[in-house]
């Protein structure tokens, strides 16, 4: 065994202990997040931006906007994508390179409460349909790993897209044409992610790298504003979830979101 | 006589990919003429490919997948090596005549994602523990798709491994539930995944109650998301009925032909 093995095993016993008598390794309560610190337009060049830090768990996330042609099955909506970088400064264990499964698998579950909540109403970013449609990247960068990467990433982009400045234009001969002056990006719904971790037969919320290295397995619940659920994704680990805590675990999430979009969402 | 015509004039739409008007009629009938918790004519067989260790082919609807399993076999490369447990390698792959456009062989993010969410579906029904430092691989390639392309890959991926021998707890099964029209279904076609409202996987091994892989597009409430997921456990429960026979049917052949 390597030495990281059994360190991650030391560390198993003691987390699952401690959870067996309602206790967290940081002192928190099994469905309470880290502090969370938000700071909104960080980076000026960029038409929206927004860093979210839970605890020391630390993702900026940038929006540019730019123009290309539309998918011919939706001629007139919109584009959205969204890339994740697990950049190498934020972990031991990011390397550099192209994304791997992790980083793809946070940029779908993140992109996936977006577009299935319909939160960008995209058919107002369309310019002439079939031809010229704004582009919105979102990039999510991730600066430290220290644990629930999913739901800050999915605050940040969030909070990213309420800070972004869309530049008034008009249209002249189907082309662009700058105009001063900025409106906000046309926002209809502002989805919440929330991530369980099980370890043993506990459920909890916002696992530090500590809780998330011993983790069965977690499931990421995206909610929209209405309560109602657009995404869901188990990963994490080679461990199951009973029905029964799937369903317990819809009532928490019903709740934490609220609490989360009013820290995201301030007006 | 009338139906028949009628069906026919329906899978026509469904072939040329227009987006229909309605998903279900008024009597409750889907676009391939299957009631609301019906789930489309499933085919399963064991032992298909000769060079593979294990191997299962599924038809599912229009869905044609192939899995062939190798290993445990020594992890390659080293570095991937789990000192005490096999890794489980999955790759999820469609052929590029699998779709009406045709898809480039190169692994687009959606094959990456859906590659580990299989491989974490896997996982917890297999004794990984007995085999340490070597590697499972699980190929799955999807020969034609036409909706739930990963439930099904799950469910012959599962009957590949017990075909190749591997310790499991339990065989996996996976099935989709959804709603369209306002409608909750099960088993999802690809018109219904796109039109339709929400799509929800799930792979469940019935023996330990343990859902193994869990997602969700679309919109649903939370008792709608509650009906779902009880529609697709029926649908695994049935398919996990068809999953054992055709496991067992493979070594009915093998008696019979040693009797002759």
């Amino acid at each position: 065994m390597t030495s990281q093995e059994i360190v991650v095993h030391i560390k198993k016993k003691r987390i699952t202990e401690l959870l067996a008598s309602g206790k967290r390794v940081d002192g928190r309560g099994l469905t309470d997040y880290r502090e969370i610190r938000l700071e909104e337009g960080v980076i000026e060049r960029a038409e929206g931006s927004a860093r979210v830090r839970l605890g020391k768990t630390d993702v900026l996330v940038g929006v540019k906007i730019g123009t290309g042609t539309p998918f011919s099955d939706v001629p007139d909506k919109g584009v959205l994508t969204v890339n994740a970088e697990l950049v190498p400064l934020a972990s031991p264990s990011f390397e550099p390179g192209p994304p791997g499964e992790n980083a793809v698998e946070l940029a779908r579950v993140v992109d996936r409460g977006i577009r299935e909540s319909k939160a960008i109403d995209l058919e107002k970013l369309c310019v002439v349909p079939g031809k010229l449609v704004f582009v919105i990247f979102i990039d999510l960068y991730v600066l430290n790993h220290d644990g629930n990467l999913i739901d800050a990433s999915a605050m940040a982009a969030l909070a990213a897209l309420i800070n972004t400045k869309m530049f008034k234009y008009e249209v002249e001969d189907g082309e662009i044409v700058k105009k001063p002056g900025y409106t906000p990006l046309p926002l209809i719904d502002y989805p919440i992610a929330v991530t369980f971790a099980k370890i043993g037969n506990k459920l909890i919320l916002d696992t530090g790298l500590d809780e998330e290295q011993v983790m069965d397995c977690r499931l990421t619940m995206t909610l929209d504003k209405d309560g109602n659920i657009c995404a869901i994704q188990k990963g994490g680990g080679s461990g199951y979830f009973t029905k029964e805590e799937i369903l317990e675990a819809t009532k928490i999430v019903l709740k934490k979101t609220e609490e989360l979009r009013k820290i995201v969402v301030k007006s | 006589m009338k139906a028949t015509k009628k069906k026919t004039k329906k899978e026509k739409e469904n072939m040329t990919n227009k987006k229909p008007e309605k998903l279900i009629d008024k009597k409750g009938i889907r676009l391939d003429g299957r009631k609301l918790d019906e789930l489309r004519p499933v085919k399963m067989e064991v032992g298909v490919l000769p060079n593979a260790d294990g191997s299962a082919y599924l038809e599912q609807g229009k869905n044609k997948i192939l899995v062939g399993v190798y290993g445990p076999k020594e992890a390659h490369p080293r570095h991937i090596a789990q000192q005490d447990r096999a890794v489980i390698q999955c790759r999820y792959h469609m052929a590029p005549f699998s779709v009406d456009e045709r898809k480039s062989p190169a692994p687009s993010r959606r094959d990456v994602e859906l590659s580990k969410v299989i491989r974490e579906a896997l996982e917890p029904a297999v004794f990984l523990e007995y085999y340490p430092k070597t590697s499972i691989q699980v190929y799955i390639e999807i020969l034609q798709a036409d909706g739930g392309t990963r439930c099904a890959g799950i469910t012959a991926a599962a009957l590949a491994l017990a075909d190749a021998g591997i310790p499991m707890r339990d065989l996996v099964v996976a099935c989709a539930a959804g709603k369209a029209d306002g409608k909750m279904i099960v088993d999802l076609m690809d018109t219904e995944d796109k039109v339709g409202e929400a799509d929800v996987p799930v792979a469940f091994m019935p023996n330990l109650n343990a859902i193994t892989l869990l997602q969700m597009d679309g919109n649903l409430s939370v008792d709608e998301f509650e009906t779902a997921v009880n529609m697709a456990l029926d649908g695994c429960n049935q398919l996990y009925a068809l999953q054992k026979e055709a496991l067992k049917s493979k070594y009915v052949a093998v008696e019979e032909a040693e009797e002759k």
